[in-house]
């Protein structure tokens, strides 16, 4: 579905990628571990021209979509909840969805809200409250409900779990592995919390300095003693 | 008390005029962060177009006067704002991403360019139009001082409110609305969802336009004289009357607009008319000093 092959992007004169490779398949969760600055929001950013890659391919079902703009990205199928959430603060809750939204059809709207309030409850109760005003978990949940308004048949989730009650998370992982699996919706996650989030996938990557250093299904890679060393030991 | 009523009627009016430029210097200063300085150039191109477009009724003698308003009105904001959506592409966008600075820079090339082309183009001598809206309603009279609102302040009080009331309708409560507000929040952001952004920019500029356009229109009515040189100091004005009110806040440039009106007819009527702009940008430095965020605006660090 989705296949990233020798992808550069550069900040600037930095060069944050540098010539990633991975693919992910049709229903299901693919998760990428990586440590801080490893170019891990990078990618997903790239996959959405934010910026657009400056050398290498990324194809979407049969499209090339490396150099199309932002939102023909989005009209395609993909969504994202970024890093940092990037809620809309000073819009409702209700707002936030309905920006979510822009690209689906209007009609399946009322029946989209219901799904994510279904997953989400809390949302529902908040629903003419300012995003700014909500806390982290219900900002990320608000993060991934918006991305979920769009219809999209691949999701990306940048570090749903950062800073979030160790409840909160649980919760958040629940959900996407329901929406993954009731749902069909494909989700590429990416992770610093390496356990919950191999736990979760099918299948992994492990990025190193702007490059894929391993790959292998989620039981393997946290079996791994090197990832083990790297990624796992100390934290939990 | 009559003298003050006058006062009052004539600063709501040249206020109203403010207001309605000073809404293209907050929404494009809303959501690229960026002033343009050549809104005020956009202005005067407004009020050209409503001339020219008054002269050609006139020779085509459509003697109506409410149908040819509506004809000039509709024709200066079609016409202005095809030059705010060229502005834009020309002179702005190619510089997205660059430095904020060569934007500005780029901003006040356009000042200068539209300026001399106005002037190359239609000559540097003052444009007069006759008055074409005479009387108005006397209000109060007293030992031979008559407080006058006339009719042609009435339509442009009127038609500012007009404006005002459905542009906020539009921006609280349409798609397009909230997708400007999206991308003022936050424009990345705003790409992810799945919006247009060049596109939504591009509105933004197209709606400020349309808005000095009638402002043009409007001064072009009430002063019935224009040069190509206007667009400068009401330009100035305007971007200091969105600064008082907050910058990037609508609601803000509104009353800042009307503010500035009034402290200017203010100090005019009750001091010496010479230093009306040195008031009126004096209240702009006070407000740099004491309120940098304006009166409406908010700081902008917000809680994440």
């Amino acid at each position: 579905m989705l296949r990233v092959e020798g992808l550069h992007t550069f900040y600037g004169s930095i060069e944050a990628l540098r010539g990633v490779d991975l693919e992910v398949s049709s229903g299901e969760i693919v998760a990428l571990i990586g440590a801080n600055g490893a170019g891990k929001s990078t990618l997903l950013m790239t996959i959405c021209g934010q910026p657009h890659a400056a050398r290498g391919q990324v194809r979407f079902g049969d499209d090339d979509i490396t150099q199309w703009p932002t939102h023909e990205i989005i009209a395609a199928g993909i969504a994202q909840a970024p890093e940092g959430r990037r809620i809309f603060a000073r819009m409702s809750v209700l707002e936030n969805l309905l920006m979510g939204a822009t690209s689906a059809d209007p009609q399946h709207f009322e029946s989209d809200l219901t799904r994510v309030f279904t997953l989400f409850p809390i949302l529902k109760e908040r629903r003419d409250q300012r995003g700014g005003t909500l806390s982290g978990g219900e900002q990320q949940m608000l993060a991934i409900a918006r991305a979920l308004m769009s219809r999209p048949r691949l999701l990306l989730l940048d570090e749903p779990s950062l800073g979030l009650a160790p409840m909160v998370v649980k919760q958040i992982f629940r959900v996407i592995q329901e929406i993954n699996e009731q749902q069909r919706v494909t989700v590429f996650l990416v992770e610093q919390n390496a356990f919950h989030a191999l736990r979760l996938a099918h299948r992994g990557y492990v990025l190193v300095n702007g490059r894929v250093t391993m790959t292998g299904t989620g039981r393997d890679l946290l079996a791994n003693p090197d990832i083990r060393a790297a990624y796992l030991e100390g934290g939990h | 008390m009559e003298y003050f009523l006058q006062q009052l009627i004539n600063g709501l009016t040249l206020g109203a005029i403010y207001g309605l430029i000073a809404i293209g210097y907050t929404m494009v200063y809303g959501i690229i962060g960026m002033i343009n300085f050549a809104h005020g150039e956009v202005y005067m191109i407004g009020a050209f177009i409503s001339l020219i477009t008054f002269l050609v009724l006139g020779m085509l003698g459509v003697g109506w006067l409410p149908l040819a308003l509506l004809i000039v009105l509709a024709s200066a904001m079609f016409f202005t704002a095809v030059y705010g959506w060229v502005l834009e592409r020309v002179a702005y966008r190619p510089l997205r991403q660059s430095p904020r600075l060569a934007a500005l820079i780029s901003a006040i090339g356009m000042s200068i360019f539209l300026q001399n082309y106005v002037q190359v183009a239609q000559g540097a001598r003052v444009k007069p139009l006759p008055p074409l809206i005479g009387g108005g309603i006397n209000l109060m009279e007293r030992e031979g001082f008559v407080v006058q609102l006339s009719y042609l302040q009435i339509i442009i009080i009127v038609l500012t409110i007009a404006l005002m009331v459905t542009f906020s309708l539009l921006i609280n409560h349409t798609r397009l609305g909230r997708a400007q507000r999206a991308c003022q929040e936050d424009l990345k952001m705003a790409a992810l969802v799945g919006i247009n952004v060049d596109r939504t920019i591009s509105t933004t500029f197209v709606i400020g336009a349309a808005l000095a356009a009638v402002a043009g229109m409007m001064v072009t009515l009430y002063y019935g004289v224009i040069d190509f040189f206007i667009g400068f100091l009401a330009g100035i004005k305007a971007f200091t009357a969105a600064v008082l009110g907050g910058i990037g806040s609508l609601p803000g440039a509104m009353l800042g607009g009307v503010l500035i009106g009034l402290i200017e007819v203010f100090w005019s009527a009750y001091f010496t008319i010479e230093y009306k702009d040195v008031a009126a940008f004096s209240i702009l430095v006070l407000v740099l000093i004491f309120r940098p965020t304006g009166l409406l605006g908010r700081p902008e660090v917000e809680k994440v």
